[in-house]
């Protein structure tokens, strides 16, 4: 089947889907889009957690064909510009907030958790003007799984993510 | 011109460079979603493959048919133990493993045929079509059966698989090294004398405390499952992109199978998904090279979660029975230990391990008079190997849940305990090796112990906050049954590889002027497993050669071998490597100048140095720049490059009967203090607290020295409280992160360090490993505070809900 959507602004087509197959299959394997990762295809590690019609899903319990006329959106579609490769493109600032904060290590849950984060910077910051507590961050951050960290650093990067958003919010 | 400054501390003149934490050189694209990972590989006429595994732990292959399989359209190839083209099998230490299974299976999940095909789905359904006969057989599932049992079945029919002679093999025994020291030397090999010795010891002591316990078997649960993908080569050969932790171990055993030369296979590292030791064995690489090299095409493999706990081997499940005797003072008298680790089908690293768990097996202890007994067997259950800490967390949970039942029977703090027996600096452990190297127990202890608490329940500003308690919102209690306790754990890992093994790391240094300004370039095969060596190696070159701009060229197997990402080695042997590369590199930039006459008579080398980018004389100040001395090398300029092999000292075997020996390089040590709080009606836990103290030698980048404490600090505490691999007639039960629970961030407390920098003198920088000591003590400081809060003796890891409310099972 030919499956159509939305991703990261842009309208994309697949064809030959066999049916049974993920949204995260068709992102990585038919559209290129291999920054979601494929860690437990059962839900339980949020290493492929994408915006789907605005809200954080697992890609892998999404059927491609549900996916068809959505707006999806992942975590190739975080950074602020467009362009592929280069190191001078400007990072968002969770993006930049992870790798300053050590909260990369071998990076496969990273896509998931910068997904999850934006999200939770976007209900705290963006709709209260507020950081997220400690509490706050463990309990949204709960179903991406990460097994090199200890989750310390990814709490330090959140935090200051969270930080300069304000920042940039109250134009400071 | 800072002519008369005397520069000698590198790593304050140039940006980045050892000491400080720069950003690691992958993080863009990790964060990007960019960084090509083993499982984003692709290609145009790509195939998929896929493996048909034993649903049996244990059966006789009576035939295989694949007729049916060949039918389904869409698929390339389908390829049994007949196909493989050279040696049928292959292992890290022994060639044990059959690369498909002929004549046995000896483990559920163990791989039969593979297939290549054009979806992932067509190959799945071809599997369905490919039938096997099998003769089931009963498994050997008990490893202390496997062990001491004469007549228990074998799992390899004698002959069959290679032995060492010095690990005593016998039946399914894989190794069985025993350690007599004391009052035991004497009466070595002879049960009846040595029990009429630890009778009299027994009698001498004020306490004895004797326990059994088990560890679960723990899995690595590193997030990026198996994968890779193999190109066919005009020459014959393969190129394969992989995600392994040593290329040249995997190299070494995939070209014999293929009945190729080691240089026709051609390894690539692809990114990492996180390895902790379940990369160290092959799993889809030769399958993926027999399938592109058949096919003609490259094939693709990818493991889905259920199939990686299948595809990698284990951590070493392990029964110990342990007895321990002190005088009234608190000092040990003697301690007698009999470890048996469950290697399963085939060996990987059993006998190392067997190694490790026995030369450490009664840790960081003054103990005159010990007898350890440690045996690794094969059974029919799934393959273990390596997992961080390799041999030394089995043992260190035993032992240190020993140390505090002795405490509590002598009336002792834990901690006074521990001090009145630590080791120290020119101790010996149980293998009369000296510890020739810095090891400030004592005060690594204290230190741990004066670490601030975290507030009492009722400090806080919600007690009632059910995200502070057992079982968060779940609202499982409101704070009803909920008690606290506190607990310690101290262990003791050997750090680089041991027992006579020939351990080094090569490293390629480049520098040559491009666009006017000196760069440098670090070629190693290591591999980058998340650990971070990659930026370590530019801060090394950065700090050696004083030079900001440094490239970190792909890992592959064009350089010499990196050794394994394991051991917590890569810092200390391709850190060294890449140290002593950059020691030549400097020495033939100081030559150059030497010959143009730019450093004035009389001076020595090691008056000079190489500092934000030039040469630099300690009395005559900056004498060129790199740019001006070498020239642009794409107009001619010189371009200075090294390789170098860096080796650590050597190690000895221990002797296969008393079990004596200098074996390990560096020995590395973390102290953990565990706070809990515990709903003892439920058997819920909450960890509120994980502190640990470590010395490290020397930090070389502060940030990653966080990562590696922290990360492993908590895969100790998913071994103490969630973590197990169940293992039921030797099948699998929970192969999925659904049933198979690794701590989330809910579960993980705040983690205070206290790092300590007493330089080893044999170590590049002094540094010591790092990355290891934090998983062996974070699970017994855990348990032990379980056991404070609730009472109960607690003697399995990890700890059930089961076990805390005493309900038998």
């Amino acid at each position: 089947m030919r499956v159509t959507f939305n991703v990261n602004g842009e309208d994309v087509s697949a064809d030959n889907v066999w049916p049974g197959e993920s949204l995260l299959y068709v992102l990585r394997e038919r559209l290129g889009l291999p920054g979601s990762k494929n860690a437990c295809e059962q839900g339980e590690c949020g290493s492929c957690t994408v915006y789907f019609e605005g809200r954080t899903a697992c890609s892998c319990m999404i059927a491609a064909g549900q996916a068809e006329g959505r707006q999806v959106r992942t975590v190739e579609g975080l950074a602020e510009g467009r362009g592929k490769g280069t190191d001078e493109r400007p990072l968002g600032a969770v993006q930049e907030a992870f790798v300053e904060a050590g909260a990369v290590q071998c990076g496969f849950c990273t896509p998931g958790l910068l997904v999850q984060t934006d999200d939770l910077l976007e209900r705290t910051v963006g709709a209260r003007g507020q950081a997220p507590d400690d509490a706050e961050i463990r309990e949204a951050l709960a179903g991406n799984l990460c097994r090199c960290t200890g989750y310390e650093k990814i709490i330090d990067a959140v935090h200051l993510a969270a930080e300069r958003r304000a920042r940039a919010g109250s134009g400071a | 011109m800072a002519a008369t400054t005397r520069v000698t501390d590198l790593s304050s003149t140039t940006r980045d460079g050892v000491g400080t934490s720069p950003r690691r050189p992958d993080g863009t694209l990790k964060v990007t979603g960019e960084f090509a990972y083993s499982s984003d590989m692709w290609m145009e006429d790509m195939l998929w493959g896929a493996t048909l595994r034993s649903p049996h732990p244990h059966a006789r292959i009576l035939g295989i048919d694949i007729t049916e399989a060949l039918k389904v359209a869409g698929v390339q190839a389908v390829l049994t133990h007949e196909d493989v083209p050279g040696e049928k099998r292959y292992g890290l230490e022994f060639q044990d493993q059959p690369v498909l299974a002929f004549d046995k299976v000896r483990y559920k999940g163990e791989p039969v045929a593979v297939v290549a095909a054009d979806h992932p789905e067509t190959a799945r359904r071809a599997m369905e079509r490919i039938r096997v006969d099998y003769e089931v057989l009963d498994p050997v599932s008990d490893s202390r059966q496997a062990a001491l049992d004469p007549d228990c079945p074998l799992v390899h029919e004698a002959g069959e698989v290679p032995h060492h002679p010095e690990y005593n093999p016998r039946g399914n025994r894989l190794r069985y090294q025993p350690i007599r020291t004391g009052a035991f030397t004497e009466v070595a090999g002879s049960a009846d004398r040595e029990q009429e010795v630890l009778e009299g010891l027994r009698a001498e002591a004020a306490a004895v405390v004797t326990t059994e316990y088990e560890v679960g078997m723990q899995d690595q649960a590193f997030l990026g499952p198996e994968s890779g993908m193999a190109v066919p080569a005009e020459d014959g050969g393969v190129d394969l992109y992989v995600a392994t932790q040593w290329l040249h171990a995997d190299q070494r055993q995939i070209a014999p199978a293929l009945g190729l030369d080691q240089e026709q296979v051609r390894l690539t590292l692809a990114g990492v998904g996180g390895a902790f030791g379940a990369r160290e064995d092959l799993s889809m690489q030769i399958h993926a090279c027999m399938l592109a090299l058949h096919t003609g095409k490259p094939v693709k493999f990818v493991y889905n979660r259920e199939e990686s706990f299948y595809g990698h081997v284990h951590r070493h499940p392990a029964k110990m029975r342990y007895e321990h005797g002190a005088r009234a003072d608190g000092s040990l008298l003697y301690a007698t230990a009999e470890v048996i680790v469950d290697g399963g089908a085939y060996a990987s690293a059993t006998p190392a391990v067997v190694g490790v768990a026995s030369s450490l097996g009664l840790g960081p202890y003054e103990i005159p008079n010990a007898l350890m007994d440690a045996y690794g067997v094969y059974t029919t259950n799934p393959p273990c190997g390596a997992m961080r800490g390799f041999g030394a967390v089995q043992s260190c949970f035993a032992y240190e849940s020993q140390m505090d039942k002795l405490a509590a029977e002598l009336g002792l703090h834990p901690v006074e305990l521990r001090v009145r027996n630590a080791l120290s600096q020119g101790s010996k452990v149980i293998t009369g090796q000296e510890i020739d190297m810095p090891l400030p127990m004592v005060e690594m202890l204290e230190r741990c112990r004066e670490l601030p608490m975290p507030p009492e329940r009722s400090a806080l500003a919600d007690p009632a906050d059910q995200r502070t308690l057992p079982g968060g919102v779940a609202g499982t209690t409101r704070g009803e049954g909920v008690v606290r306790g506190v607990g310690y754990g101290v262990g003791l890992k050997n750090l680089c590889y041991s027992e006579d093994f020939d351990d080094y790391s090569t490293a390629r240094v480049r520098m040559e002027v491009a666009g006017g300004e000196p760069v440098v370039q670090v070629h190693t095969a290591a591999a980058e497993v998340g650990q971070g060596l990659v930026t370590v190696k530019g801060q090394i070159a950065r700090t050696e050669l004083g030079v900001e701009k440094v490239v970190i060229t792909p890992s592959d197997t064009q350089v010499g071998s990196a050794g394994s990402s394991s051991a917590s080695r890569q810092s200390y042997m391709t850190g060294g490597a890449v140290k002593v590369a950059c020691t030549s590199v400097r020495e033939e930039v100081f030559a150059l100048a030497r010959a143009k006459g730019l450093v004035p008579e009389g001076s020595q080398d090691t008056d000079l140095s190489l500092t934000g980018g030039k040469v630099v004389s300690a009395t005559a100040g900056a004498l060129v720049s790199l740019a001006d001395l070498l020239g642009e090398a794409a107009e001619g300029g010189a371009v200075v490059e090294h390789t170098r092999e860096f080796h650590h000292r050597p190690t000895e075997m221990l002797d296969p009967q008393l079990g004596q020996g200098a074996s390990h390089t560096q020995f590395g040590m973390c102290v953990h203090r565990a706070v809990v709080d515990v709903d003892v009606d439920l058997g819920l836990v909450k960890v509120v607290a994980l502190d640990a103290v470590q010395d490290v030698g020397k930090v070389l980048h502060p940030q990653q020295l966080a990562g590696q404490i922290q990360g492993g600090s908590t895969q100790g505490l998913g071994l103490a409280l969630m973590e197990e691999v169940q293992v039921e007639g030797s099948e699998i039960r929970n192969p999925s992160f659904t049933d198979y629970l690794i701590p989330t961030i809910l579960d993980t407390p705040p983690m205070r360090i206290d790092v300590l920098e007493r330089p080893d003198p044999h170590a590049p920088y002094g540094l010591r490993g790092a990355g290891e000591p934090p998983t062996l003590s974070s699970t017994p400081a855990i348990v032990a505070a379980v056991r404070e809060a609730t009472g109960r003796p607690l003697t399995h890891a990890p700890v059930r809900p089961e076990d805390i409310v005493g309900i038998e099972v």
